[in-house]
């Protein structure tokens, strides 16, 4: 995880703001102990990889992926069978390009991320929305892969 | 609504502190102004709380409550809350601070001055 944090200017003096390295300390500990297990795969040398959720309940599959800063349009969802892809790029803006870059934590580029979806899903009714920089996928089960449940679930 | 499903230690003021997470943040700054740019998905305008006090800024995002319902296959996420504080240099004027949540990036200018005011920010839209 630190390894792949990219600090292009860590070597410049900074003068503006000077970051309370007893807090990030602090904050890191937190980061290793509780969510050090939990940190995606990330793509090192080429895009970066977003996190996501997966929660199923009876009827459905609901996917949630940290997408901050995007365009709706910049972000595709697609089904393969059980497979969910969701890719896009994250462009930089122009202002980034001018002025003096202090840091630069963020990622921007191609991303692309599978889920495996444990059981088959209505490829017609998949419902996704973007907000708060989070996209939200739900995916209904099909009628088949509930009636399966049902009968595990009473055997 | 939905907040009788989120955690206690959300209404637990001191726990910001122990269950927090450090956004990823670029900055930039031209002639007249640093910006600042902090990734809180998540996070809306509401859930925001940005404050100079003395020299340091600090930035708290709280997430909007998870309405996912079901369980839990696979997390990556974390449902803590943002938190990160920066030192400012003397040349900002802390007063005239704007911000825009937009998707999830806060987005901060911050304009040069000669001049530090310690004062609260309000976040326009």
């Amino acid at each position: 995880m630190k390894l792949m944090r990219r600090q292009r200017h860590d070597t410049e003096p900074w003068s503006a703001f000077d970051e309370l390295n007893r807090l990030r300390d602090e904050i890191d500990r937190v980061f290793q102990s509780s969510f050090g297990d939990m940190t995606p795969s990330m793509g090192f040398l080429e895009g970066w990889s977003p996190a996501v959720d997966l929660f199923e309940d009876r009827d459905k599959f609901t996917v949630k992926a940290e997408l901050p800063g995007m365009k709706k349009e910049e972000i595709e969802v697609s089904l393969h069978g059980n497979t969910l892809t969701v890719s896009g790029e994250r462009k930089r803006q122009q202002e980034h390009r001018e002025g003096e870059n202090y840091r630069s934590e963020r990622y921007f580029g191609r991303f692309q991320r599978n889920i495996q979806l444990p059981q088959a899903v209505e490829t017609g009714k998949v419902h996704a929305s973007y907000r708060d920089g989070i996209l939200s996928i739900e995916l209904p089960k099909t009628e088949e892969a509930k009636r399966k449940q049902i009968e595990v679930k009473t055997s | 609504m939905t907040t009788a499903t989120q955690p206690q230690q959300r209404q637990m003021g001191d726990a910001t502190r122990r269950h927090s997470v450090m956004p990823s943040v670029n900055i930039t700054a031209s002639h007249d102004e640093y910006v600042l740019e902090v990734e809180m998905p998540g996070v809306n305008k509401e859930g925001l709380e940005i404050s100079v006090e003395g020299n340091e800024l600090t930035i708290i995002g709280r997430r909007q409550p998870d309405s996912v319902q079901g369980e839990v296959m696979y997390r990556e996420t974390s449902d803590a809350d943002y938190r990160r504080v920066f030192e400012l240099s003397s040349d900002i004027e802390t007063g005239k601070i704007r911000a825009e949540m937009q998707q999830g990036i806060l987005k901060l200018h911050l304009p040069k001055a000669e001049r530090v005011k310690p004062r609260k920010i309000n976040i326009a839209d």
